[in-house]
């Protein structure tokens, strides 16, 4: 069975451009006919992934890989790391400067939200090295 | 669908102008004239606007179709009244509508009154609308939504909008004069764009056409001019009031609804933007999405006369002057303007009913697009070198519509690296680079 990788580069620190990536694949994954709930999902996850790549790690790159059962995404950066993971996970948690915060985003609910809406998520982070987040979202979900 | 939107075959001069502004991708060029993708098309009049050699127009009934029918009755767009130098009162207006050979008038903007207290009662019942209510009275823009954005069809306002309410009650008020057959008065709506116009012959949510004609107000400018006078037995015809007036300019509709959070967003770039924004779930804020295809709103519209941000200016003048609404929903208003039927996803972007078949040719789109020169130059005739990957996947295109693939190719098989010299400046090869 074929599957289908598509790869973005990240840009850090650049608002304007964050989103274009998971746009980008919105725009693939509807025209590959999926469920506008599969869409949507994946397309939250991917923009609460790379917002916070834009935010925290001066940018990445993301992999998205179409399985004919699954959507695998795995964003992968070379930043500072996440200190507690499990704090980080928790809603309302974030370390965003105030800079950010007057933009409208460190509401300390990405990853909390990547964790909602995909059906499986592993994060792997070592303080100094980098952050990879690796997501699952169903097709029949 | 019967487009309004169609192409002047002898003006075209293949230019691909329109083909790069369009929003949905829908035009080509083909042997050196531009063809329009009729599922794609959502009337919005981009082209027309853009195109240089005004080889796209809106295709309107005219007045003498008013001949077929015993009684005919005009529906003016508020957009209308933005159309004129100095006009204090709306009945002028009206007035010479009947001059020029109407026998009623029906105000939009009296229904559009009505379908705002509508909305206002039913975003008020707890559990009725899901939010963000977004408008349905741009029809281009609720054509976008079912095409591109089918997971927010169920938040678009299920009624209808406010020039098809306006003619089921402007043809029941002249029945009730008249006591003809519904058959035999005509309706007409004096329309500020082609989406409307097409709306009229293909409605949305609805299923049959509640009205019979639409007259571009372009068309009519000429007409009403001469017979619009100030004077003193002017009837008075006006029903609406700055509410309905409102609804001309973008924000009007989200106005009336005396809500605080709502967006109102117009230019179809901008719809389409924000509508991405709503789908990620970034504005969770927003109660009602007010959508207006055109800049500033109908007053936007490309068959009207006067530029958008005059008639805006002109549409607040006259409203200074009116009370803030006239009209309310009366009793068996509301199962009248509710559609009969929801909304259907138009996948047009869809590569293959099948799943596994969809995934291989979007693998072929993505290993193409990589290998094009990503110029978006659209000598091809496709709008992006993207656009011109899919065609070629789907079967409309071939790889060799590329100016560059051409020059390899022929490069090929003159086997003469020379034949590079005769190929314009542009499409020659940097000396100092590698391939393009």
């Amino acid at each position: 069975m074929s599957e289908l990788v598509l790869h973005y580069e990240v840009e850090g620190a650049n608002f304007s451009a964050a989103g274009e990536a998971s746009s980008a694949v919105k725009r693939v994954l509807s025209r590959l006919g999926l469920s506008d709930k599969v869409v949507r999902r994946a397309s939250i996850c991917l923009y609460e992934g790379e917002i916070n790549m834009v935010i925290h790690a001066s940018g990445g790159v993301i992999d998205v890989t179409v399985f004919p059962d699954r959507l695998e995404m795995v964003l992968k950066d070379t930043g500072p790391g996440i200190r507690n993971l499990e704090e980080a996970m928790r809603e309302g948690f974030s370390t965003a400067s105030d800079s950010v915060r007057d933009l409208g985003f460190g509401a300390g609910m990405g990853l909390p939200n990547m964790k909602k809406y995909a059906d499986d998520i592993t994060v792997e982070s070592e303080v100094g090295v980098g952050t990879t987040v690796r997501m699952v979202v169903r097709l029949d979900g | 669908m019967n487009h309004s939107v169609t192409l002047i075959r002898d003006k075209c001069k293949g230019c691909t102008t329109c083909i790069k502004h369009c929003p949905t991708e829908a035009i080509r060029v083909r042997r050196g004239k531009a063809i329009i993708v009729a599922e794609r098309c959502i009337d919005c009049g981009q082209c027309i606007r853009v195109c240089p050699h005004h080889a796209k127009r809106a295709v309107c009934d005219g007045l003498d179709r008013l001949s077929e029918f015993d009684y005919t009755v005009a529906l003016p767009a508020p957009s209308l009244y933005g159309q004129f130098h100095n006009l204090d009162d709306v009945n002028i207006v009206l007035a010479a509508l009947l001059d020029i050979g109407f026998d009623a008038v029906f105000e939009v903007a009296r229904a559009a009154e009505i379908i705002s207290d509508m909305t206002r009662q039913e975003m008020g019942t707890p559990g009725a609308l899901p939010r963000p209510v977004i408008s349905s009275a741009c029809p281009a823009s609720v054509r976008l939504i079912c095409q591109r954005f089918p997971g927010l069809m169920a938040n678009v306002l299920p009624f209808m909008a406010p020039v098809e309410l306006a003619s089921v009650l402007a043809r029941r008020e002249a029945m009730n004069k008249t006591g003809l057959s519904p058959e035999r008065i005509g309706v007409f709506f004096l329309t500020p764009c082609p989406a409307k116009a097409t709306a009229v012959r293909n409605p949305i949510g609805l299923a049959a056409p509640v009205i019979d004609g639409a007259i571009a107000l372009s068309e009519l400018y000429l007409h009403l001019l001469p017979v619009m006078k100030k004077r003193p037995d002017l009837p008075d015809l006006a029903t609406a009031g700055l509410m309905g007036l409102g609804w001309a300019v973008s924000g009007g509709e989200s106005a009336a609804l005396l809500g605080e959070s709502y967006l109102a967003v117009d230019g179809i770039e901008n719809v389409i933007q924000v509508l991405e924004d709503i789908e990620d779930g970034k504005l969770p804020e927003v109660e009602f999405l007010e959508l207006s295809a055109c800049t500033q709103g109908c007053v936007g519209g490309c068959l009207t006369v006067e530029n958008p941000f005059a008639a805006k200016a002109r549409m607040k003048r006259l409203m200074k002057f009116l009370p803030v609404s006239r009209n309310k929903v009366g009793p068996g208003d509301k199962p009248l303007a509710s559609w009969g039927a929801f909304l259907s996803h138009t996948p047009v972007f869809r590569l293959d009913a099948d799943m596994q078949a969809a995934l291989e040719k979007q693998a072929r789109i993505e290993a193409l697009a990589a290998q094009l020169p990503g110029l978006d130059c659209s000598s091809c005739g496709a709008p992006s070198c993207r656009s011109l990957a899919e065609d070629v996947v789907l079967g409309f295109a071939s790889e060799e519509d590329c100016i560059f693939r051409m020059r390899e190719r022929v490069m090929y098989l003159s086997g003469d690296g020379d034949a590079e010299q005769f190929l314009p400046p542009p499409f020659r090869r940097d000396p100092g680079a590698g391939d393009n």
